[in-house]
């Protein structure tokens, strides 16, 4: 039965369409390709090209300005014997981890608290997704003048509330403080965009359950426990997979803040390789600084990618 | 009184984390604004209460407009901003109608090597960029962050309005074919007029990026004349050591005001677009 019909069909269908050009044009796949082809090439040569241009860079002792050689895996070698680049990894690592927990939670007590009904709610919602609107740059520097060293709004208002003594911490100029300064001010920056997806994922459980959850007795953590947090799981894990990517990558709110000092304390992989590649001009070495995070995050991209597509 | 006091109760539940997350998101703009009005023998001032502006003077911004090339920066801006979202629109819609709509072989890899593009950072690939934009002789123009944004904002645009083709429904597009139009007239003249909301959603979404863009604006624009302002504020209100704290927040407050005003308008699609990616899958 099954290989007659399917002479059939392969008799019936292709060659009347592919006599004409318009025929052979709307074929799905050539459409689809003749269609991708201009963005693809333009990814390709932009994203693509520059993604095995690095590979090759790291490869070489090439400075700026002058011609390079290879030198094979030397300059990860000299990475790895670097205690700088120790530091700096233990830096984004801790920078990573603290910050995503951090937003986490603290997005989660968002979502929840905007997960009430009260007036004035989408106006309130809008206000609170500024810090993730504003250019990165621009609000980084708002928080630098309000660390400044001689006059910090943040320690006049700690020392007249009597909980620092004068003249307060150094939030910038020292090493711990400047690592906990950074991570406040990525948390400030990306909780909106945790809560407020949280919340478009809490707004999709039905009451229902909920109702039926308090039926059977549960009280309120049991209905958060067992009801809400299964539901939202996957919205969770995708906002913090796509959170922890970008915060391993950071550049911007760390150059402006500190330039990686005071004594690297807060140096990240984006910054080290900054400092190598453009400042002492050594793009090949800076190249393989880069280019160590990729391990790291190719999985995590990979994890994401491979989960967007399950659900 | 029980429902006076339940009242009471029920507003402090709601308000009291509420107006605490509205304090901290907000503060900072709030210090950036009293600090641009302020004259400087207030702002150096530490006997003053810092919270309150006592004689608002407009001085930070003449001084940030005549003695820096702000209007230029912001135009730059503007100008990157518009082309870079204009053609990521334009190549994002070319990749993501054939992802959503056909069906051919290796389309479903296609979909996830455009998501795992867009989740490549910038920090992987900025200096083997910036070793080819010299090469092609772009640095210090616009062109160079006008061609590279958009290796972002593609992937983005395309990833965004993929998920957006794929809710509208097919019956107009079938009805078209069995009329005789071709795919490409389908596509341009019944489907994409259908999209709007999506377009608006990425465009949005792809204007905001751009003008949040530091790092290779940084790099390839070191001329005073081509610089964007995200890299003009950073570059030149801070020199060396000294700080010019009311100029730095009055270009920082109005660097802000063009995504703030667009934002304000679309805020229902800005959601959309941020909880579409990840509530629906």
């Amino acid at each position: 039965m099954a290989v007659p019909s399917q002479s059939l069909i392969g008799l019936a269908r292709p060659p009347r369409r592919a006599m004409t050009l318009s025929g052979w044009l709307d074929r799905e796949a050539v459409f689809s390709w003749l269609m991708m082809a201009l963005p693809l090439l333009f990814l390709a040569a932009l994203v693509g090209y520059p993604f095995f241009y690095g590979i090759l860079l790291s490869l070489e002792d090439r400075a700026v300005a002058k011609p390079g050689h290879f030198i094979g895996l030397r300059n990860f070698v000299t990475d790895f014997n670097d205690p700088i680049f120790w530091r700096v990894a233990v830096n984004t690592f801790v920078y990573t981890a603290v910050a995503t927990v951090l937003k986490m939670v603290g997005g989660l007590a968002l979502a929840l608290a905007m997960n009430q009904h009260f007036r004035m709610k989408n106006l309130v919602r809008a206000l609170l997704l500024l810090p993730f609107i504003v250019p990165t740059v621009l609000s980084t520097v708002a928080w630098l003048w309000m660390l400044d060293p001689a006059f910090s709004v943040v320690n006049r208002l700690l020392i007249e509330a009597g909980l620092v003594r004068s003249p307060g911490p150094s939030w910038l100029g020292n090493p711990g403080w400047a690592m906990f300064s950074i991570i406040m001010i990525n948390t400030w920056r990306g909780l909106p965009f945790y809560g407020i997806t949280l919340l478009a994922g809490l707004q999709t459980v039905p009451p229902e359950l909920y109702e039926a959850a308090t039926i059977d007795g549960a009280s309120g953590w049991h209905r958060f426990r067992y009801v809400t947090v299964p539901l939202i799981k996957p919205v969770i894990l995708i906002v913090t997979l796509f959170s922890i990517i970008f915060t391993f990558a950071d550049f911007q709110l760390v150059y402006v803040l500190t330039h990686g000092g005071p004594q690297n304390a807060t140096n990240l992989f984006a910054t080290y390789a900054f400092d190598i590649g453009m400042n002492a001009g050594q793009l090949g070495l800076g190249a393989s600084v880069a280019l160590t995070m990729l391990p790291a995050l190719a999985l995590l991209i990979v994890a994401l990618t491979l989960y967007m597509r399950k659900n | 009184m029980v429902t006076g006091r339940g009242r009471i109760v029920r507003t402090a539940q709601v308000w009291g984390p509420v107006g605490f997350f509205l304090l901290f998101a907000l503060f900072p703009f709030y210090w950036m604004a009293i600090t641009s009005i302020k004259p400087n023998s207030e702002l150096y001032n530490k006997r003053l209460m810092p919270l309150l502006v006592h004689n608002p003077t407009l001085k930070h911004y003449i001084d940030l407009i005549s003695q820096t090339h702000f209007l230029l920066w912001t135009w730059n801006t503007m100008l990157v901003a518009v082309i870079a979202t204009a053609i990521s629109l334009v190549l994002g819609t070319m990749l993501a109608y054939p992802l959503a709509r056909m069906r051919f072989a290796g389309s479903s890899l296609m979909a996830m090597t455009v998501a795992a593009i867009y989740l490549v950072p910038q920090p992987l690939l900025f200096l083997p960029l910036a070793d080819l934009i010299n090469r092609l002789d772009l640095g210090n123009t616009l062109t160079s962050v006008i061609l590279t944004y958009p290796t972002m904002l593609v992937p983005f645009c395309a990833w965004l309005l993929l998920g957006y083709f794929k809710t509208v429904p097919k019956e107009l597009e079938e009805a078209a074919r069995i009329d005789g139009a071709s795919r490409l007239q389908t596509m341009r003249r019944v489907f994409l007029p259908l999209c709007t909301p999506g377009f608006i959603s990425a465009g949005i979404f792809a204007f905001t990026l751009s003008q949040n863009e530091f790092l290779y604006a940084l790099i390839f624009l070191t001329k005073s004349s081509v610089r964007t302002v995200p890299v003009g504020v950073i570059a030149e209100l801070i020199r060396g050591d000294v700080f010019y704290w009311g100029q730095l927040m009055a270009g920082a407050l109005l660097g802000s005001i063009p995504v703030a005003i667009i934002y304000s308008f679309f805020v229902e699609h800005y959601v959309a677009g941020l909880t579409s990616g990840s509530v629906k899958a």
